[in-house]
């Protein structure tokens, strides 16, 4: 087996021609290793969904390689592609049951009869719908689909499982299920699942790594913890999580803040850089306490788990700071207050501009 | 239940009864009462100048396919009426055919165009409706004829050393009933492949099916209702068919049509005319037992 399963090279892929081409994908490079959980995210439009229906074979890019487990797959039609993809709208075939979908594949490719329904039983035991297999499509719920999609879409055990937003329908407390429902079906069943969304949360949670993507490019691929921890630019910083941006200016031993305040920072960079720093690694100490920022409370607002303090600094550039909420609500502040705000040791980190 | 809400209930079944009333007049009047008329003459005697006498006979039924020796009185099939009968079917399902094969990929075509020139498309395939049916298929005679313009062009162009008999032939029917019934054939196609999903075309050539499996294994299965209707709707006035083999096929190639109009005029047989017309109304119903027996089946298997 090849070190990774799919190893894309320099992929672009233009819409239309001429002046009016759009480039979807411009020049993307990735590597994925097997039987990892990787996630493509990115805002709509980013081209993530593009960069999957290359892999899919749904369309052909417009320059560069798609290699699956060493061998060129460019040009290969979806259907000899060892590869299948779970869809947004599920696109299950109305006129079979649970089981003729879920057998569908392995019909197509020629498969006796005593494996087809042995394979069925298996998928259907794994997602747990033993008792829908004569079912019709519409006599099941979203979830319930949900779980046929993903049976189909295993039961010829492809190399790689495509999942393009395969949770975006399904309301808040079913989608947490099916999170967790992914996880241990991609764990038990070893295949390499590539996972689109556009949802920060849903990414760093479930996926082993993440590649996230802007404008057709890939912006930056790294762990869940690497990207939240170390975003390489403004870009991830802003679309992983809430972050406070503030202008400075790099310089020997920090950065230089627009209020004349010197901070300590990670990294060291010269010239005009941005200070990005998580709301959660924020402490609210005393005004004039030594190396706290002076800053006024404008607003606070309770989220239950914690309150968002908003501040304003001497020179009135604002900043989140999230307090995690005290047994009682109540976290002693009110608007009007001056505070200090200090962040902790490593959080503060330097971007360019 | 209240007054107010009783008073409400019976004025809301009157008023629905007034809203059906015109619609059972004129079904009772132009077609249950005609049809048992045509039941009842078809065990009538027939008249010596046309029309009937009123007296019990089963002899129109018995003509339908069996017919009595001027000789020797005795009973043999009616080989000439069981030849029309063939023909009718065979003809009717042939076109069915012809038709489906001409009217997938046009009404697939329509379909998949976008949205907003999808109407222009259909107007197009109606507008043939527009013109007088028998124009039509004169205009067709004129095309095909050994004087017409296919001929002609074919003399000329040194293909062909003398006319080809184009006219009077099974498949001058064929034409001309392809030509007229293609509509209804697209028409429930077109509103059976519009609704259909294309990413379930994506999902099954994802999961290995090559592009003849994804037709027959996902696109037809679901466009089922729509083959089946169009089926029905071209199948059923094929039988029935009148002009087109009479102006095609000539007085040599009847279909039940043209038969059964013969009785009424110099055949003067009202009585077997009415039974041939029940023969008639037997098989439409036989076809369109088994469309409602393809729809339900639809419904129970997915």
């Amino acid at each position: 087996m090849a070190a990774n399963i799919i190893s894309a090279r320099n992929l672009v892929k233009a819409f239309g021609s001429g002046d009016f081409a759009v480039r979807a994908l411009d020049t993307v490079s990735i590597d994925i290793r097997p039987g990892e959980f990787f996630t493509l995210l990115g805002p709509s439009g980013c081209g993530k969904t593009t960069l999957l229906r290359l892999f899919a074979g749904f369309e052909m890019p417009s320059a560069g390689t798609i290699l699956l487990d060493g061998e060129d797959v460019t040009v290969l039609p979806p259907n000899r592609r060892p590869i299948n993809t779970v869809f947004q709208s599920y696109a299950l075939f109305p006129h079979l049951s649970v089981a003729e979908n879920v057998g569908f594949a392995l019909k197509m490719q020629g498969k006796p009869r005593a494996e087809i329904a042995e394979t069925v039983g298996r998928m259907l035991a794994l997602v747990r719908l033993e008792a829908m297999a004569g079912r019709k499509i519409t006599q099941l719920s979203g979830g319930q689909q949900q779980r046929v999609a993903l049976a189909r879409a295993l039961a010829p055990h492809p190399k790689v499982l495509l999942l393009d937003e395969p949770l975006s329908a399904l309301d808040l407390k079913l989608r947490k299920e099916m999170q967790i429902e992914l996880k241990r079906l991609q764990h038990e069943t070893g295949i390499t699942f590539i996972f689109v969304t556009h949802d920060q949360e849903e990414a760093l949670t479930m996926s082993d790594r993440i590649a996230v993507m802007s404008a057709g490019k890939v912006q930056q691929v790294g762990t869940p913890k690497e990207i939240y921890t170390h975003p390489v630019n403004r870009f991830v910083a802003a679309f992983i999580g809430e972050t406070n941006f503030l202008d400075a200016v790099g310089e020997a031993g920090g950065a230089r803040l627009t209020t004349g305040d010197l901070i300590a920072v990670e990294g060291v960079l010269h010239g005009p850089v941005t200070v990005a720093i998580r709301p959660e690694q924020l402490r609210l100490v005393a005004p004039e306490t030594a190396g706290a920022l002076a800053a006024t409370v404008r607003d606070l607002v309770y989220f239950g788990t914690d309150t968002h303090c908003h501040m304003a600094l001497s020179d009135g550039t604002a900043l989140t700071a999230r307090l995690q909420s005290p047994a009682s609500g109540d976290i002693g502040l009110s608007v009007g207050d001056r505070v200090g705000v200090l962040p902790m040791p490593g959080a503060a980190q330097m971007l360019r501009t | 239940m209240s007054a107010a809400e009783a008073a409400l209930r019976a004025r809301t079944t009157r008023n629905a009864w007034l809203l059906v009333t015109p619609a059972l007049v004129v079904l009772s009047a132009a077609a249950i009462a005609p049809l048992a008329l045509v039941l009842v003459y078809s065990f009538l005697t027939p008249g010596d100048y046309g029309n009937v006498v009123w007296s019990f006979s089963l002899n129109g039924w018995q003509k339908v396919v069996v017919e009595r020796d001027i000789f020797d009185e005795t009973l043999h099939l009616a080989e000439a009426h069981l030849t029309i009968f063939w023909r009718s079917v065979s003809l009717s399902l042939v076109t069915t055919v012809l038709s489906f094969f001409a009217g997938f990929p046009t009404a697939w075509f329509i379909a998949t165009r976008p949205a907003n020139q999808r109407a222009i498309w259909l107007f197009l395939i109606t507008l043939p409706f527009w013109t007088n049916l028998l124009i039509r298929t004169f205009a067709i005679n004129q095309i095909i004829r050994n004087e017409g313009l296919l001929n002609t062009l074919l003399l000329n162009l040194g293909v062909i050393s003398t006319p080809l008999q184009m006219t009077y032939t099974e498949g001058a029917l064929l034409v001309g009933m392809v030509y007229v019934y293609l509509p209804l054939m697209v028409l429930p196609l077109y509103a059976a492949l519009e609704r259909f999903d294309l990413r379930l075309l994506e999902a099954a050539y994802d999961l290995y099916a090559t592009r003849w499996q994804v037709l027959t294994r996902v696109v037809l299965p679901i466009a089922r209702p729509g083959i089946v209707a169009g089926s029905i709707l071209v199948f059923v006035p094929c039988l029935g068919a009148y002009v087109t083999p009479r102006l095609l096929g000539g007085g040599k190639l009847m279909m039940l049509g043209n038969f059964i109009e013969l009785q009424f005029g110099q055949g003067r047989n009202w009585p077997l005319g009415a039974a041939l017309s029940i023969v008639l109304l037997v098989i439409v119903m036989a076809a369109l037992l088994v469309y409602v027996r393809a729809i339900n089946g639809e419904k129970r298997h997915g």
